[in-house]
């Protein structure tokens, strides 16, 4: 070992007239911060191991404990940030390529802070949604553009397969080995009682979750992990995934440290091996190659599931997402650049891509322009923080929206980051049997039932507020929008009107 | 309305009030009682002599009990026979008191063989009931010297109450080890060596030969000056009321597991009985208060129409000496296993896939209802991880299943 | 009646239990001044495995063979909680010689032995099971 530049990110400050050395926070940090020296008769911290999750914190009975950024600093340079500066001496020591986990941390615009919401004023009252029925429930899938009849005359109300959602929220894809089981089973708990979908993500479908299919998307993703005949029949819907909001144009890499006996199983992939995705699916260079896979997944499933196919948003994303619509897809998810993940390369997290924001309004007018809007669902996601959000993004046209990280928030995670070492304090992106049983699905469950209880709550206060009784009348009503601080590109774009106008 | 009579104001006599009322709130209760007291536990007086109870916290129920229970006490009473013919009691003033159902729970007398001289000595006392303790009280003086015969519980008991209020302490026993009944020579040796630390001098294999005043001349020659005698040599089981009448007997009175005597409507609970041990599978006088406690439920719950079964008699004794506890369990046969420490002595006594018994002294006893719960429930040892317990009772030694069953299920 | 129950599965053997019981029946208000530079005496316990952790602590039982063998009528069954007088209490160890869960502890301090109550503080459940960061604890009938 040579010289080390780097310095702690972080540091712990402790309390010590509140400090009792109970060493609850020694017993729950995985990364080893906090030790009690006997000779000091106190607890002591090495602020390097600190990741800044914040699960001593939190479980300090009593409060002695904060982490605080390093006040620590390099030079000042309008160029040169100190984040540019310890990735390149982490780079100089390690040879390696940066990871990094869940969304990008850089500041970029988020559209939705930049769109404001109407609300009826004297005429077309608004609603009370205590008082009058408030319809939040929408219907994923294929619509006939016209209405057919049988030769009775009676009106033909067979559809296509439709996913039916109590609200226009899913939990997105999240594999079993990038999350852990009890992760899993949360979210899949979850989804049965809100009457949504869980997304199993690319790792299969662990056996003791069949029993949750009803409420299950599978995905079918480049590395074909744990597909098989029953996997694609368990679920409710069929999700291709083309790409990654955090990760546009390269595949995944769980590293084999996480492939445990039971991810194993699950996966079909040898224990301990690396799982890595492909960044193509080596069967499709072409939308005609893609139409053989959504077809291919129907005709498996005798055409009675939904197929998704989810890509990431990227500059000609509306293009893209025709091509989509025309190769039998009943639903297009769009992953924004901000979105999640287990682990990714910091560079393309941090550069590739485009706000989601703009790749819906854009696919969504491509679509209707193309008069084919009505052959595919849209569904967003990639840091959908709030029901203000999901608000937005129906009326800039999406069915629904996908939501991860709010989840993962809902169940403990405190965004550190740090998914990819493997040692999450709260049970959440870890294998390790003793870090995953720290969350217990069942108080999982409840805070995701709570969540989404709550945004439905909120969703429905707004829209009756805007004077709109059913989610579906917000759909594309970009009019309910306006745009603030946005230059007339932008809200071209958007299709949005500015504030005042 | 039932008649339900109690003979010996005794623990036994405590909760078969508790168990009859549960049954039948209507039938009358008379307790006849020898002592002018309402029930109490003996071994307490040692405590209240020590500092640690008062005579008057001694009651094991509070007046409010027996009144809630519509239980009568007649306290200072003797019942001296039993009319089975006529189903009646006679107490010592010749009354006569009818019952339906009787319970028989007279406990044990002190007992003292014959030895030479004994009437010379004034100051010599028993160490059983309330009265023995006070009026040793009375004559405890910091130059008094003691002579305790007897080394068993109540002998050595009666010292750890008094060595603080005396000059000295000398111990005789006929047998080789303090505390005969209930520990093996290793573990006796052990209890005798803390206790000489204490400043009381042992004489066993030996016993007194002769009385004078204020000496007694053992057996080995020994001469022991004394200014106060404590005759704890053993007891005997009250079981005469019973044998006179033609009741089986045999040392103790004859129970069946109903706690029922050979006569019809006669029950018999407590330390005028015997049980069966089921550790040795053979008949015991256990006068132990935990067993005392529950023959009375058994009883009282039978004498009111109940099935309760008194069916896992063991021995199990906690004693504890100027802060050194031992408790002990079961019988000391099968296979021993020596776990103990220079802090603990644990002895644990295997046959059959059970554990048997225990002899724990020390740091060891932490916890010990563990193994005590072991040997009452012969609970296979092939059924959980014996290394783990022996090492340290735990319920992680317990199968995962029985785990969830003691730790999230309704007791 | 509702009695402290215990999900070996989610325990994390953090130990808070013991921390929030000690201060529970510390009769103060303020857990630093209550458990600061104390050794706690909890009467909750964290038995620790290889993997399996669980906390014990008294079960209550219907039928307490505790209270049985109690020789000085220390303890007693008051509404289903099982009580201990501490006046009463000699210190005999009978208690630790019948429980078979081994959840009665002398409190060398004190003297006597010491057990759970179910202490309900201000309402709320026994302070173990309320502040069980991960339910292994739980308060409830079943």
């Amino acid at each position: 070992m040579s010289i080390n530049f780097l310095q702690p990110e972080y540091e712990v400050v402790r309390n010590m007239d509140r400090c009792i050395t109970c060493r609850v926070c020694e017993r729950q940090c995985a990364n080893e911060v906090h030790h009690y020296n006997a000779d000091l008769d106190r607890m002591v911290s090495d602020d390097s191991k600190c990741v800044d999750c914040q699960r001593c914190v939190t479980l300090c009975p009593t409060n002695a404990l904060k982490i605080v950024k390093t006040n620590n600093c390099f030079k000042e340079n309008a160029n040169w940030h100190t984040s540019d500066i310890t990735d390149i001496y982490r780079q100089a020591t390690t040879g390696g390529v940066l990871l990094g986990s869940m969304g990008t941390p850089k500041e970029y615009p988020v559209y939705w802070d930049k769109l404001l919401i109407n609300a009826s004023q004297v005429t077309n009252p608004s609603i009370d949604p205590l008082r009058e029925p408030m319809e939040t429930r929408t219907f994923l899938g294929k619509k006939d553009a016209t209405i057919h009849y049988d030769k009775d005359g009676n009106i033909i109300t067979k559809t296509t397969p439709q996913l039916e959602l109590s609200t226009p929220i899913m939990f997105s894809a999240m594999s079993y080995g990038s999350i852990s089981y009890n992760a899993h089973k949360s979210l899949a708990m979850a989804a049965t009682k809100l009457g949504i979908y869980y997304n199993t993500g690319e790792g299969g479908l662990h056996e003791d979750f069949y029993v949750y299919g009803p409420n299950t998307i599978v995905q079918v993703a480049s590395g074909r992990f744990g597909v098989h005949s029953d996997y694609l029949e368990a679920g409710a819907a069929i999700e291709i995934k083309m790409g990654q909001g955090a990760k546009p144009g390269i595949g995944g890499h769980l590293p084999g440290a996480k492939i445990t006996e039971a991810v194993s199983k699950t996966r079909m992939i040898p224990q301990g091996t690396d799982a890595i995705s492909p960044a193509p699916h080596h069967d499709i260079y072409s939308i005609e190659d893609l139409r053989q896979l959504v077809y291919m997944l129907k005709e498996s499933t005798n055409y009675k599931k939904p197929v998704i196919v989810k890509i990431a948003a990227v500059h000609n994303v509306g293009a893209i997402a025709s091509g989509i619509a025309r190769c039998g897809a009943d639903i297009i998810a769009i992953d924004g650049f901000r979105g999640g993940t287990g682990a990714a390369p910091a560079r393309i997290r941090d550069n590739v891509g485009i706000p989601i924001e703009l790749a819906l309004a854009s696919v969504d007018r491509r679509l209707r322009e193309e008069g084919i809007r009505n052959q595919v669902s849209l569904v967003v996601g990639g840091s959908i923080r709030s029901s203000a959000d999901v608000i937005k993004a129906i009326a800039l046209g999406a069915d629904a929206c996908y939501i991860a990280t709010s989840a993962l928030i809902a169940l403990g995670c405190h965004l550190c980051r740090t998914c990819h070492l493997g040692k999450c304090n709260w049970g959440i992106a870890t294998q390790v049997p003793e870090l995953v049983k720290r969350l217990n699905p069942a108080i999982g469950s409840e805070h995701l039932v709570n969540l989404v209880t709550a945004w439905t709550h909120e969703i429905k206060e707004m829209m009756g507020g805007m004077g709109i009784n059913s989610i579906e009348a917000l759909r594309g009503n970009r009019l309910m929008l306006r745009g603030v601080g946005l230059t007339e590109k932008e809200l071209e774009i958007l299709g949005v009107k500015h504030a005042g106008e | 309305m039932n008649k339900y009579l109690i003979i010996g104001a005794s623990i036994a006599a405590a909760s078969a009030i508790e168990a009859i009322r549960k049954n039948d709130k209507e039938g009358s209760i008379t307790v006849i009682g020898k002592e002018p007291y309402a029930p109490y536990c003996r071994p307490l007086i040692s405590y209240a002599l020590l500092g640690k109870t008062t005579f008057e916290k001694m009651p094991y129920r509070d007046a409010s009990f027996y009144k809630k229970m519509k239980a009568k006490l007649i306290l200072g009473k003797e019942a001296t026979s039993i009319d089975k013919a006529k189903k009646q009691v006679i107490l010592d003033d010749g009354t006569r008191l009818p019952y339906d159902k009787l319970l028989v729970s007279t406990g044990s007398r002190p007992f003292v063989p014959p030895m030479e001289g004994l009437d010379k000595v004034e100051k010599k006392f028993s160490f059983m009931t309330i009265d023995d303790a006070k009026s040793l009280e009375k004559e405890l003086d910091p130059e008094a010297k003691v002579l305790v015969v007897g080394a068993g519980l109540i002998g050595l008991k009666c010292c750890e109450g008094i060595l603080a209020k005396v000059k000295s302490i000398d111990v005789v026993d006929l047998a080789p080890r303090i505390l005969p009944s209930i520990l093996d020579d290793k573990a006796a040796a052990r209890v005798q060596d803390y206790l000489e630390g204490k400043g009381i001098r042992f004489f066993l294999k030996d016993s007194v030969a002769s009385f004078t005043k204020k000496t007694a001349t053992l057996k080995s020659g020994t001469k022991l000056t004394f200014d106060l005698l404590v005759l704890a040599v053993g007891v005997r089981p009250n079981t005469a009321l019973v044998a006179d009448i033609g009741g089986t007997v045999n040392r103790g009175i004859v129970t069946d597991d109903c706690c029922k005597t050979s006569i019809e409507d006669i029950y018999a609970a407590g330390d005028c009985t015997t049980s069966h041990d089921i550790t040795s599978d053979s008949d015991k006088i256990l006068a132990l208060f935990p067993n005392a406690n529950m023959q009375g439920e058994v009883a009282g719950n039978q004498m009111s129409g109940g099935t309760l079964r008194y069916d896992h008699a063991i021995a199990a004794n906690a004693i504890g000496f100027f802060g050194l506890h031992i408790i002990t369990a079961g019988s000391y046969i099968g296979d021993q296993l020596d776990l103990s420490t220079k802090d603990g002595y644990k002895v644990l006594f295997t046959k059959d896939d059970h554990l048997v018994g225990m002899i724990l002294i020390g740091d060891t006893v932490l916890r010990a209802g563990i193994y005590t719960n072991l040997i009452r429930k012969q609970i296979p040892l092939s059924s959980l991880d014996f290394e783990q317990i022996a090492q340290q009772p735990r319920l992680m030694a317990f199968a995962k299943k029985d785990r969830v069953s003691m730790l999230g299920e309704k007791r | 009646m509702k009695r402290v129950y215990v999900e070996e599965d989610w325990c994390l053997a953090c130990h808070l239990c013991e921390y929030w019981c000690a201060f529970s029946n510390s009769g103060k208000d303020n857990m630093v001044a209550a458990l600061k530079n104390k050794t706690i005496k909890p009467m909750i316990q964290v038995e620790e495995g290889d993997k399996i952790n669980f906390a014990v602590s008294c079960r209550h039982c219907e039928d307490p063979i505790c209270v049985k063998s109690c020789i000085s009528g220390a303890l007693s069954i008051e509404d289903g909680v099982i009580k201990i007088d501490k006046s009463k209490c000699v210190d005999c160890y009978t208690c630790i010689m019948a429980c078979p869960y081994g959840v009665l502890m002398p409190n060398e301090d004190e003297g006597i032995m010491q057990k759970c109550e179910l202490c309900t503080p201000r309402g709320t459940a026994p302070y173990c099971a309320a502040h069980c960061p991960n339910q292994a604890i739980i308060y409830e009938e079943r």
